[in-house]
């Protein structure tokens, strides 16, 4: 397959996959399409950060940090709490598949294999919720230091001229 | 102690923050949004000191220093995003005073009936969902299971919302529609060998799956509301085990 049609291919069809979820769950009418759009942005940056080679856990962490940053910053937007744009958006992202993969593994008998992939969705799940709390630590900071730090510093430059 | 006055005051506030935080609750929020948005509704009212805890199985309050203290339990917990943007923007607007108490509390009772997705639309998303994220995640690209996974998933969700309404207990319907999705597959397999049981089931299961749970949980455990955090991961260890526990079974009996 050629590279350009599978970038369009996961850009399109993650969007599909966060408004599908949206759908199901209910989201409101107004954050649909912000959904799909911080979904195709962190399966994005998960799909490049894997074939680069950095490995599942580093690339699902990026991943999760850039729909954090995003849906906090959609949040803003809208006037939504944040979970509306993020559950969606983490459908690609999330240990759905080697968690029952797992289950699987043990019910058919197969112990190590289970083992290693029970494994690997505590790594994944706990991947995601580190590059969460990054993203909410980095807006917090950002929005204190806009709004402190900065006017403190104009206010220290009027006074100076 | 209070007035008869201010005792009928602090009963209506616990009445209104205690039935936005089962709202909110039921419609799967994590526990700190929960127990923020109470504390708001309260203090905005005009109270001191506002003492919440939430759990996921239960909300607690006390106002007036500690004298009136009530609590009520929730049963049923699914996702619903739309109950808790509409609390969330009911006590936006009490905190920016476009409403006053009274108003507050009639649409509150007005929230629980808010309009959902009709039924055919959510089918419809589970549909798309399960035969998009089946490519995204076997990354082979084989457009014969596309149509499978697509049907296997509205199938299968459709069945789990009908078997929820016969039964209270969650784990049991998500038993039962991935028996049926594993049933389904086999059977689509048989049909046409060109179709794998694996990739149609990966893809339809991430309709139910509880992964979105399982990141929630972690969530909760790192805010610290670690009571909350331990319970809903074991709810979602509990549907995976249902959900592997249904296919696994059938795989097992039917063979394949």
């Amino acid at each position: 397959m050629l590279f350009w049609l599978e970038i369009v291919i996961n850009v399109v069809f993650s969007y599909l996959a966060s408004v599908g979820l949206a759908l199901t769950i209910n989201v409101p009418h107004r954050a649909l399409n912000f959904s799909g759009i911080s979904g195709v942005v962190g399966w994005m940056a998960y799909w490049f950060c894997f074939r680069a080679g950095m490995g599942r856990m580093l690339s699902n962490l990026l991943g999760a940090f850039l729909i954090g940053i995003l849906s906090l910053f959609f949040a803003r937007i809208k006037k939504c709490p944040v979970m509306v744009f993020n559950i969606p958006a983490l459908v690609p992202l999330v240990p759905g598949m080697p968690a029952y993969q797992a289950v699987r593994a043990l019910i058919v008998g197969d112990y190590p294999h289970g083992q290693e992939l029970i494994l690997r969705v505590a790594i994944v799940t706990g991947a995601i919720g580190i590059g969460f709390l990054l993203s909410t630590m980095c807006i917090e900071a950002f929005y204190k230091i806009k709004n402190g730090h900065l006017k403190k510093l104009q206010l220290y430059m009027k006074k100076k001229r | 102690m209070s007035d008869k006055k201010d005792t009928q005051f602090y009963q209506e506030v616990l009445d209104i923050c205690l039935t936005a935080g089962r709202l909110m609750i039921e419609g799967g929020s994590e526990m700190y949004r929960v127990e923020d948005t109470m504390m708001r509704i309260a203090k905005n009212a005009g109270v001191d000191d506002p003492r919440v805890f939430a759990t996921p199985t239960c909300v607690f309050m006390s106002l007036d220093g500690g004298d009136l203290s009530q609590m009520k339990q929730i049963r049923d917990r699914n996702i619903n995003l739309e109950l808790v943007d509409r609390v969330n923007n009911l006590s936006r607007k009490f905190a920016a005073k476009k409403i006053n108490l009274q108003e507050l509390r009639q649409q509150i009772i007005q929230v629980t009936n808010a309009p959902s997705f009709p039924m055919w639309i959510q089918v419809v998303g589970a549909a798309v969902l399960s035969a998009t994220l089946m490519v995204l995640f076997m990354d082979d690209y084989d457009w014969i299971d596309f149509p499978g996974a697509a049907l296997v998933g509205a199938v299968g969700f459709w069945a789990y919302c009908k078997f929820k309404k016969y039964t209270k207990v969650r784990f049991l319907s998500e038993l039962v529609a991935a028996m049926i999705m594993g049933l389904l597959a086999i059977g689509l397999n048989y049909l046409d060998h060109e179709m794998i049981i694996d990739n149609i089931l990966i893809g339809a299961l991430m309709t139910l799956v509880p992964g979105l749970a399982l990141t929630n949980a972690l969530r909760d455990l790192f805010m610290g509301d670690l009571l909350s955090g331990i319970v809903r991961m074991f709810e979602a260890a509990l549907s995976a085990l249902a959900l592997g526990g249904g296919v696994g079974l059938v795989l097992k009996f039917v063979g394949a």
